[in-house]
């Protein structure tokens, strides 16, 4: 098992440096100067050929990568061309708020979305199983923003719960954080439930069909112990992979989210870093997004073997 | 042969069954699944429930335990009384009480029937767990002790294995355990050796029996293979269409059956004693074989691991018209073989000659001008045609790609309909319209279709119930005789080698143990492997298709020297 673990993070070298290389060539590449691009519109010629030096841009192509893959990984990223404030730090500082809501939003879907699937796979073609379905269509076709209004006028402005945007750190309060975080958590959530919970019921329904979960029902097993114990966990590779994707997908997606209830996640940092053509950050973040994938995927592999016992490593 | 014999007149009854009717589900109208049948199982007998697939015996099982498929099946009418304990109307509450307290069942498959991802010491705890108040190292203990009653070896070990790490017979061993945990009054066996080698059938049917004579039970044992009734029954069922159509002591049964069914199922099974050998063509063979090796895995990456030797050496050749079978256990490697004879899989040494050409080192692209020369047909016709293709399409598809016009190959798939009995409209149809047996004629049509020199036959008749596969065996033979063709017939059923080949070769661990004319082999064997084999099949002393115990035992002198 170890080993294994120590091989997918070897192998995902290649794949991060790939992502690297494409990064470095992105400001390299695009048509004119790139420290024109960097300097902006009403640079002089002395602070061109300053920021040419400091990029070095006038020594060959590979000693350009080499140089600025070694500051990488020193964890020097560069500065902001808008702010002029260090990329890292900026990045830091906006991780926090979309892993916490991200992390609440993967607690929420999966906790509503896993029994409804099991219920629905196990009362399967009665009313129960098309509640669950007809919500899982909905949950697909109305987009985010929509959903994220409608809980903002009723939660914050009718009924005045929660405030009606922003973000508490946990470090805050626990309670300041909640009151925040729950909405645009519900908001996100409500995609990944209809896909989690459609997953559940056709992984469950495969399962339920299987001739072990006779075994149990002829042992005078209770039907949740059947469901829970015996099924679920047969079924839950698939659901693994989609919660995996969905993590991954979640932290890479909050943009809109992120804009509606005007929260300082990495999601409008990317954004506004488009806009503003702000290169080391947008670098930053492809970067960021890349290894979030690689080390999500890798995890969800390793907790297969969790399991099911037959997936060794 | 010797049957059981045993009296249970004064047994107490465990099981009566009276006028059971089962139907689809919501349809009462609808034409039944059991037709009123009457069972009687008493204290400490074994009853075996006997017929062919589609017959309702695993419909009578289910039933008795109350698991029938919801929303499928349903009683619509008649009485199962478990001492006294009326199951037709228990609820699911009463019904959970009842099972594996006093009503116990094994599956067929003990692979699919275990849960692949619990440990199978939990899983027989977890029968205690539900139904008993003992502690968890008392439960512990009494799991652990079962499981030494079923003779599984180093119990601690086995308790914290999962499933997929046992074999097939002490898997089945786990189920024996877990159905038996709570001494329950009955036993239902649903084809519980069906998946099993003959060896690891022979020891579980002898489990059974000493479970059973060690605590009383009642049996109630389903099955298709009607030497395995000889060797275990005190009384037997016949089921056909959802009717019991004759019920006698297993003797009386044998020798005298009433029934035209049961007669016609008897005369169906083959027996042990070889064909009477053909004339031996003094032609070239077509399939010659020498020193065929191959070796699964073996190159790692960093260090070299020893890989799976599952052919090694293999030597043998087939002449035009003449069959020989591959017979083995599980894992001997006699699939592997056909494999590399197919070249489905590349061998790693050796030479494989098919009509001439030496194919076991072609590249794919040099191999398939030579393709239509061997042709095989699998063991599941569930499976081996494509669903969605009309059978028209299926029997084309390759003589077209070798060039045939279409119109002539549609020509030919018609003819090719006639040899094997099935109607000419049958060619716009699909698959799923038709039984398994009908599905096999029509791979073995598709088969044919290429004109092949060489067919390899691959466990060809193993899914089919006794009389479907006399039928087929009778097909094989016909198109054989017909075309000439040599056929290489792979089979872990010693009965059906004896009918339909004139050579055998025996493998064991990717070994050829022996090999020789069948009727020396099977009658003769010099190897013990091969004569465990005989000895392990079951109802071996009896001529099933006469009525009569074998005048000479087949095997018998060699059992004895």
């Amino acid at each position: 098992m170890f080993v294994y673990i120590l091989k997918r993070l070897l192998a995902t070298i290649p794949v991060l440096l790939i992502v690297a290389i494409f990064v470095f060539l992105l400001l390299r590449l695009t048509p004119g100067d790139p420290a024109a691009i960097l300097a902006g519109d009403a640079a002089t010629p002395a602070q061109l050929e300053r920021i040419r030096d400091r990029l070095g841009l006038n020594d060959p192509l590979h000693i350009q990568f080499v140089t600025w893959f070694g500051q990488m990984l020193k964890g020097d990223l560069g500065t902001s061309l808008i702010s002029n404030t260090d990329v890292l730090d900026m990045v830091r500082d906006r991780l926090g708020p979309t892993i916490n809501i991200a992390v609440m939003t993967i607690i929420i879907s999966v906790a509503l979305a896993v029994p409804m699937g099991v219920i629905a796979a196990w009362r399967h073609r009665t009313w129960i199983d098309f509640a669950v379905m007809s919500f899982s269509v909905l949950g697909f076709s109305v987009p985010v923003f929509v959903i994220g209004y409608i809980l903002i006028q009723v939660f914050a402005i009718e009924l005045r719960w929660v405030p009606v945007q922003g973000y508490a750190s946990p470090s805050d309060g626990i309670g300041a954080f909640f009151s925040r975080a729950i909405l645009p958590s519900l908001t996100l959530a409500t995609i990944y439930v209809a896909l989690i919970a459609r997953m559940t019921r056709a992984s469950m329904l495969e399962v339920l069909g299987e001739d072990y979960v006779r075994t149990a029902r002829a042992k005078g097993v209770r039907e949740n112990v059947v469901l829970f114990r015996h099924a679920l966990r047969n079924a839950a590779v698939p659901i693994l992979t989609i919660i995996g994707t969905g993590f991954a997908l979640l932290i890479s997606g909050v943009v809109v989210t992120e804009s509606v209830f005007n929260i300082p996640g990495i999601g409008r940092l990317t954004v506004d870093a488009i806009l503003a053509r702000d290169y080391p950050v947008i670098q930053a973040m492809i970067l960021l997004t890349a290894g979030i994938y690689v080390m999500v995927n890798l995890i969800v592999d390793v907790s297969y073997s969790f399991f099911d016992p037959r997936i060794r490593y | 042969m010797q049957f059981k014999t045993r009296d249970f007149s004064t047994a107490s009854r465990v099981l009566k069954i009276r006028k059971l009717e089962v139907g689809l589900a919501g349809r009462p109208r609808a034409e039944k699944v059991l037709k009123g049948i009457d069972l009687d199982i008493r204290a400490g007998e074994t009853h075996c429930l006997v017929g062919e697939s589609g017959s309702g015996k695993s419909v009578t099982s289910l039933a008795t335990m109350g698991l029938l498929p919801k929303d499928a099946l349903e009683v619509q009418g008649g009485l199962i009384d478990l001492e006294g304990f009326e199951i037709t109307s228990a609820t699911h509450a009463q019904m959970r009480e009842l099972r594996a307290q006093r009503i116990a069942m094994i599956f067929q498959e003990p692979m699919t029937a275990l849960n692949p991802v619990l440990r199978v010491g939990e899983q027989i705890e977890e029968v205690l767990n539900m139904h008993t108040d003992l502690s968890q190292a008392e439960a512990k203990k009494r799991t652990l002790d079962i499981m030494d009653q079923v003779h599984l070896p180093d119990v601690q070990r086995i308790y914290s294995a999962f499933p997929h790490q046992l074999s097939g017979g002490q898997r089945q061993r786990i189920m024996i355990a877990m159905a038996l945990v709570l001494d329950p009054d009955l036993l239902i066996a649903d084809e519980p050796t069906t998946a099993l080698d003959v060896t690891t059938q022979l020891q579980i049917l002898r489990l059974i029996e000493e479970m059973q004579e060690r605590h009383g039970t009642a049996v109630l044992f389903i099955t298709h293979d009607m030497g395995v009734v000889a060797e275990i029954a005190d009384t037997v069922s016949v089921m056909q269409k959802g009717e019991i159509v004759e019920s006698a002591p297993i003797r009386e049964l044998l020798t005298n059956p009433q029934q035209d069914y049961t007669r016609k199922l008897l005369t169906a099974v083959p027996n042990l004693k070889p064909r009477p050998a053909r004339v031996v063509a003094e032609k070239a063979a077509v399939l010659d074989v020498t020193g065929l090796d191959m070796t699964y895995g073996g190159s790692g990456w960093l260090r070299r691991s020893e890989g799976v030797h599952a052919a090694r050496d293999v030597t043998f050749d087939i002449a035009p018209g003449r069959t020989l079978g591959i017979v083995g256990e599980s894992g001997s490697g006699k699939s592997t073989v056909a494999r590399c004879i197919m070249r489905l899989i590349d061998p790693t040494g050796g030479e494989v000659t098919v009509a001439g050409t030496e194919i076991s080192r072609l590249s794919r692209r040099q191999l398939q001008p030579h393709r239509k020369h061997f042709q095989i047909v699998f063991q599941d016709p569930y499976r081996s045609l494509n669903p969605r293709w009309t059978v028209a399409r299926s029997l084309c598809e390759g003589p077209i790609n070798f060039g045939t016009p279409k119109a002539e190959a549609m020509k030919h798939a018609a003819e090719l309909m006639e040899l094997v009995h099935l109607p000419t409209d049958a060619l716009d149809r699909y698959p799923h319209q038709f039984s398994g047996g009908q599905r096999q004629r029509i791979a073995i049509a598709r088969a044919v279709a290429m004109k092949p020199d060489l067919l390899v036959a691959d466990e060809a008749v193993s899914a089919l119930d006794v009389s479907v596969q006399a039928q087929v065996l009778d097909l094989l033979d016909d198109v054989q005789e017909r075309f000439g063709i040599a056929m290489l017939f792979i089979t872990h059923d010693l009965r059906v080698a004896a009918q339909i080949c004139d050579d055998v070769v025996v493998m064991q661990k990717g070994a050829v143990v022996e090999q020789g004319p069948a009727g020396a082999v099977l009658s003769n064997p010099r190897h013990d492997y091969t004569r465990s084999l005989i000895e392990a099949a079951p109802g071996r002393h009896w001529d099933f298709a006469n009525f009569r115990a074998l005048d000479r035992a087949p095997a018998a002198q060699g059992a004895t020297s």
